[in-house]
């Protein structure tokens, strides 16, 4: 993500479409404006062992280089997007509480975040572990400002993003053709594919607005570009859909 | 019971290369689907393994018999409780499945364990029931088009031809299980009415088979279309008489299960390693990988008897065999939690 100055220079901006931009700390966040960004993200881990791993401090420590963050993007008024990571278990310390998860999106929400993002990072949720998870995080925080970002290391996303739905939550992060591998599981698949979550919403009849044939159309390029296989199983069946 | 979901976007949408969002609101849906996702969940599900035969039956490479056998024999270890094991159907048609008689002779029969294999007629029954067979399956299509270009004849047809292997099951005393494919879609005639798929399953029930298994053959189908034939088929069959048969062409198995699960149905079949390609989707994906349902299930709380590491050893062998990659991202995951 070196180039992130000219990334967000070069791109042709549609209108009512956002660009968000991950800034960990204020020098991030100020290099972004400077780069043109109108909307932010900032990211906190439900645990303690991954918060050290990944970014080199506490939870808390973390919580008070956002709350930097978002009080000048406050007065700047740029939305600021809160993700949780480990929502649905760790790397290092397995099983997650629900209440930690919902302490961390707790802190983000009431600091300032207009919508938190409850990651998987791992995959390794279930609609079992994803219901206690919102259940707990729902008392805190309305289900209008959660979303759900879900890996599908284990081939878990589409029942958690249904049981997500069936709960309330109404916001879903995906990557185009499933883009991202698992940095924790060699090999294994990373996020899950824009393609199959749009094939599902519209096959339950819920609109997006967002054209699936043109998705896979950018799947194909950027495969193409980086030689690989999709992950999406919908662009690999292409041209059988009814 | 209502639809999981219904046509309801107001919010804005936002879009960027890597990511999307997707927004989705509505009051009265989101309390209803709560209570949904809230629901009790049977406390036990009984899965068909149907790799050895279904998955194998659609894989390019040719098993080798003791490879099957072995196949089978690993299986029978990871407490599954059903294990389909072969095909009686011509090896003219299915030179896949020309070893049945050996297989069917050769595996170790765990006690407790069912072995059903398929018969397209009374000839196939016979020469299962000779092999030891002591389970059969029959199947229907829920499509006349597929019917006609995949067995040669109506649907109709294809009832009454099985009308005589009810009958000597019957006499036999011996258990028919009834599958219904292009459930959720058709490969010719597309979109499959919901009340067509009920009509064949209530037939296959009437006729005495004890359990109906619902196929999305090309997977097409989603947690919407899933929960409207569930509704129109559990009024016809009891829906502790019915299972779900997904295949993962378009990624939709596991969720598809899940609604099944929420509705009722407490009987899922899937392929270990996912083997079994989908011969309608070049390069797609087939049957849903058992370890990935097991995986899921036990997440769930939901007890199925089968251990997941003794299953994935199994998935291994067989993938190793047929020198392919396994198809169950359970299998791929190498973290450990």
């Amino acid at each position: 993500m070196a180039d992130h100055t000219d990334v967000l220079r070069g791109i042709q901006r549609a209108p009512h479409v956002r660009y968000p931009v991950l800034t960990p700390n204020m020098q991030g966040f100020q290099d972004a404006v400077a780069a043109g960004a109108t909307e932010v993200a900032v990211f906190g881990s439900a645990s303690e062992t991954f918060s050290k791993k990944n970014i080199n401090c506490s939870i808390d420590e973390s919580m008070l280089r956002f709350e930097e963050v978002i009080n000048t993007a406050k007065e700047r008024q740029i939305p600021v997007r809160g993700y949780v990571s480990c929502a649905l278990g760790c790397p290092h310390e397995g099983h997650m509480e629900p209440s930690k998860v919902s302490e961390v999106a707790k802190r983000l929400y009431e600091m300032g975040c207009y919508e938190i993002s409850l990651g998987d990072t791992i995959g390794v949720g279930t609609p079992g572990s994803m219901f206690k998870m919102l259940q707990s995080v729902m008392k805190e925080v309305p289900a209008h400002a959660l979303a759900v970002h879900c890996h599908d290391t284990y081939g878990q996303a589409l029942p958690n993003i249904l049981t997500a739905l069936q709960m309330g939550v109404c916001v879903v992060d995906s990557a185009v053709a499933g883009l991202g591998g698992c940095p924790y599981a060699q090999g294994s698949s990373g996020n899950v594919s824009t393609e199959d979550i749009l094939y599902m919403l519209h096959g339950m009849g819920i609109e997006t607005g967002v054209n699936l044939a043109k998705v896979i159309e950018a799947g194909d390029f950027i495969c193409n570009a980086l030689r690989r296989k999709t992950n999406s199983k919908v662009a690999q069946a292409r041209g059988r859909t009814l | 019971m209502a639809a999981v979901m219904r046509i309801v976007n107001r919010s804005a949408l936002h879009s960027a290369m890597g990511q999307k969002y997707v927004a989705y609101s509505s009051a009265a849906k989101v309390s209803a689907a709560g209570v949904r996702a809230g629901q009790a969940l049977p406390e036990k599900v009984k899965i068909v393994e149907v790799g050895p035969r279904d998955g194998l039956q659609n894989e390019k490479t040719m098993v080798p018999t003791e490879t099957k056998i072995h196949l089978i024999n690993m299986l029978s270890a990871t407490g599954l409780g059903v294990i389909e094991a072969t095909s009686f159907v011509s090896p003219k048609w299915v030179p896949q499945m020309a070893d049945q008689v050996e297989v069917m002779e050769g595996i170790c029969r765990k006690p407790g364990v069912s072995y059903p294999v398929l018969t397209p007629n009374l000839k196939g029954f016979q020469a299962a029931v000779k092999a030891g067979a002591s389970e059969v399956a029959i199947f229907g299509a829920a499509s006349e088009l597929f019917s006609k270009k995949n067995i040669n004849c109506s649907v109709d047809e294809s009832l009454q031809r099985f009308d005589e292997v009810m009958k000597a099951a019957k006499e036999a005393g011996v258990p028919v299980r009834g599958y219904v494919s292009c459930v959720l879609g058709c490969p010719y005639e597309g979109k499959v009415a919901p009340e067509k798929v009920a009509h064949v399953a209530k037939r296959l029930y009437s006729m005495g088979c004890y359990e109906i298994s619902l196929g999305d053959t090309i997977g097409v189908g989603t947690p919407g279309s899933m929960s409207e034939m569930l509704e129109a088929v559990s009024r016809e069959v009891p829906v502790n008489a019915l299972a779900v048969h997904c295949h993962d062409t378009y990624g939709q198995a596991l969720a598809n299960i899940l609604v099944a699960l929420q509705m009722g149905i407490s009987v899922v079949d899937s392929s270990v390693a996912g083997l079994g390609g989908c011969p309608y989707a070049q390069g797609a994906s087939g049957n849903v990988a058992t370890e990935d349902v097991v995986y899921m299930l036990h997440g769930l709380g939901i007890q199925t008897g089968v251990d997941l590491s003794k299953l994935m050893d199994a998935g291994a062998f067989i993938c190793r065999t047929l020198n392919r990659k396994t198809s169950s991202k359970v299998a791929q995951a190498t973290c450990k939690l």
